[in-house]
């Protein structure tokens, strides 16, 4: 496990469109391993591992962009308005501070209420920069931020800010240090604006032409004090995705997933998301449809700031896809 | 183009009717301002109207500009005993404003007036909703209603443009006021490169003309001409006012339909601000324009949408000032000609 690894992908800079730092930094690590590299016009990072020949163009998609909020109006006190980037609730997120790509730091709270009793909505939040009035507020409409909150180590698990989908991330890079010589190219494609629209991966995908496509993505969990019921618990192993709201895995893409972690002794899940969906569901209807699949890795607390994973998930699940490549 | 001959090109498609999926009469007043002034013009088989102007070659680029002729309106859905027409809206209108307008019903433009029930009679506070809604043409009864006015009748609101003191008040001007911006971008000098103009169908529906019309020109960088909501009037609380009339171009950063390329963003500022032509930024999230499907075309396209600001948008009538419009036109024109490959170039 590279701790270090991990903790420079969650900690990086990028809301959807916006993924310019979070971009360069995968660029330094997968230029020397890969083929060739290039960015696509919405900005998505691609890795090309040419096979030896003969061989399918498969895809494999993590979303590089995380949620994150824009500001919508500047108070003439300075305080910030702001609306969502991708799904945020604002629960999780009244006392939590932001930063915006200039390094500007802002606290998030929220207006009093007269029932105190009630989730507050998001236009009763706002962002203090500090600012004592408009004019002197650092940032300006339509500036992004991201979430803060340190990645931390405990025992097996993992806690930190952006595990969507940068664990996603660290698993392509693995996966792509540890690919040996097959017949297939492998696309790994570093999508860009999966929290808002999939904008990132659907395009890529329409470049490549694949004959297969994976998203590796985080996936929510049912192990939590009255969580909502789903089959799927952090620690237990990779998770396959049958299916989830936007998509359907294809049952070849599935099943080959599932011969995989058999082959390498992984334990797996069968994971059936009932709300939320990846960067497959985009792939698959791309062109004349593209059979695609998932490999989600177990995530409680997903889009609050302090998401949390278990070890050996992410690294069985890099292990699924090293074998689910190489010939057995 | 002169003030006076740009209101009356803003005047002329303001008044033409042209619901989503019937955009025919739009078309049909744009074509004498294009003819002459592009190399190509055809229709595609959605009703996209898209102009080819060729360029000087000097830049390797392909720019697709867009604006939509689409308009919101309604469409009779049944007729009453009584000769009236029951409506459904086409694109979003808000019912509330409907009672006692005239409208403009069907290709012969007959007037109807939305009905209206007398003041002396209303008994409840409660708002009419649109399927309580009787449109009146004067129909004897239901068989000449069905005659004038058969199911999938469009009709539009009926008022024409004019001046309003310093502003301009027509219907409409989403995105009227978009397409007379294209019409004088079209009609100006060739720029350095290959410029596609299209007049986007079906926008106020679900942005589908656009759609495909992206996959035609497969642009690298595409522009959206629109016309947004200024909600700039005096509020009770501090809040944001989307967009103020009279204070430039908006430039839209994020929309419910997509995140605008941050390099154009820079860029339209960067031009705004070298040329002195004022410019705002749209409050984000708000709204969806034909960026929101352009972008996604094929290997993906560097997207901005750039509005005029329009009070009282998809109402009966809205207000401009003409001064935003020029102003509009004024920054794309500077944007065009300085436009080059490195502005959206990925290495
Ligand atoms: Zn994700
Ligand atoms: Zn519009």
């Amino acid at each position: 496990m590279n701790l270090e690894l991990l903790t420079q992908l969650t900690q990086a800079f990028g809301p959807p469109g916006h993924e310019e730092e979070i971009r360069a930094i995968i660029r330094d690590i997968v230029s020397p391993l890969a083929d060739s590299v290039w960015v696509d016009p919405l900005g998505s990072l691609v890795a090309l591992k040419k096979g030896t020949g003969g061989g399918k163009k498969i895809i494999l998609a993590a979303h590089m962009d995380e949620i994150g909020v824009m500001v919508t109006y500047v108070e003439e006190k300075g305080f910030l308005r702001f609306t969502r980037m991708g799904g945020i609730n604002p629960l999780t997120h009244v006392g939590g501070r932001v930063r915006f790509a200039d390094g500007t730091v802002g606290v998030i709270s929220v207006e009093r209420r007269e029932d105190f009793s009630k989730v507050p909505t998001l236009e009763q939040l706002y962002i203090d920069v500090g600012a004592t009035s408009r004019e002197d507020a650092p940032v300006k409409v339509g500036a992004p931020a991201a979430f803060m909150r340190p990645l931390v180590q405990q025992g097996r698990r993992i806690i930190s800010k952006t595990l969507d989908d940068r664990v996603g991330c660290y698993v392509l890079i693995e996966v792509l240090r540890q690919m040996q010589a097959i017949a297939d190219d492998i696309y790994f494609v570093f999508s860009v604006q999966e929290e808002v629209t999939l904008s990132g991966a659907r395009t890529s995908a329409y470049k490549i032409d694949p004959d297969m496509a994976v998203a590796v993505d985080v996936t929510g969990t049912g192990d939590t004090p009255k969580a909502l019921p789903m089959a799927v618990e952090m620690g237990k192993g990779p998770a396959i995705k049958i299916q989830d709201s936007g998509m359907i895995a294809h049952p070849a893409v599935r099943d080959w997933l599932i011969a995989a972690a058999e082959r390498a002794g992984i334990p797996y899940q069968r994971e059936i998301l009932l709300g939320g969906s990846t960067d497959a569901a985009a792939m698959q209807l791309v062109r004349g449809g593209v059979p695609s699949g998932c490999v989600s890795i177990p995530c409680r607390y997903i889009h609050s700031p302090s998401e949390m994973i278990d070890i050996e998930d992410l690294e069985q699940t890099i292990h699924l896809l090293v074998t689910a490549f190489n010939p057995a | 183009m002169n003030r006076d001959t740009l209101l009356e090109l803003l005047q002329t498609l303001s008044n033409a009717h042209g619901t989503s999926g019937d955009e025919i009469e739009v078309r049909r007043a744009l074509r004498p301002y294009l003819e002459g002034h592009v190399d190509s013009l055809r229709v595609d088989a959605m009703g996209n109207l898209i102009a080819h102007k060729k360029g000087t070659g000097t830049q390797a680029l392909r720019v697709l500009i867009t604006a939509h002729t689409d308009e919101v309106g309604m469409m009779v859905v049944d007729h009453t005993g009584d000769g009236g027409l029951k409506v459904e809206t086409s694109g979003s209108i808000d019912a509330r404003l409907l009672p006692g307008l005239e409208v403009r019903v069907g290709k012969e433009a007959l007037p109807g007036i939305i009905g209206l029930k007398a003041i002396h009679r209303i008994d409840d506070e409660n708002v009419t909703a649109i399927d309580q809604l009787t449109v009146d043409i004067g129909a004897r009864d239901r068989d000449e209603a069905r005659e004038l006015a058969p199911i999938g009748t469009r009709m539009t609101f009926a008022t024409t443009a004019h001046p309003l003191g310093r502003l301009f008040a027509g219907k409409s001007f989403d995105d009227r006021a978009g397409c007379t911006a294209l019409v004088a971008l079209l009609q100006g000098a060739p720029l350095p490169f290959d410029l596609f103009g299209v007049f986007t169908v079906q926008e106020e529906v679900g942005l589908r003309g656009a759609r495909v019309a992206g996959y035609t020109v497969a642009p690298d960088v595409a522009f959206v001409l629109e016309g947004t909501i200024a909600d700039d009037l005096p509020k009770e609380e501090e809040g944001s006012p989307t967009s103020q009339v009279g204070k430039g171009p908006v430039i839209t950063v994020m929309d419910r339909s997509y995140i605008a390329d941050p390099r154009v963003v820079r860029y339209l500022v960067q031009v705004a601000e070298a040329a002195g032509i004022p410019y705002q930024f749209k409050q984000p999230g708000i709204g969806g324009t034909d960026a929101g499907t352009i972008h996604l075309t094929r290997e993906g396209v560097p997207s901005i949408t750039v509005a005029i600001p329009c009070r009282y948008i998809h109402g009966p009538i809205s207000l401009l000032d003409p001064q935003d419009l020029e102003h509009t036109i004024a920054l794309l024109r500077a944007a065009l000609e300085q436009l080059t490959p490195e502005v959206i170039r990925r290495s």
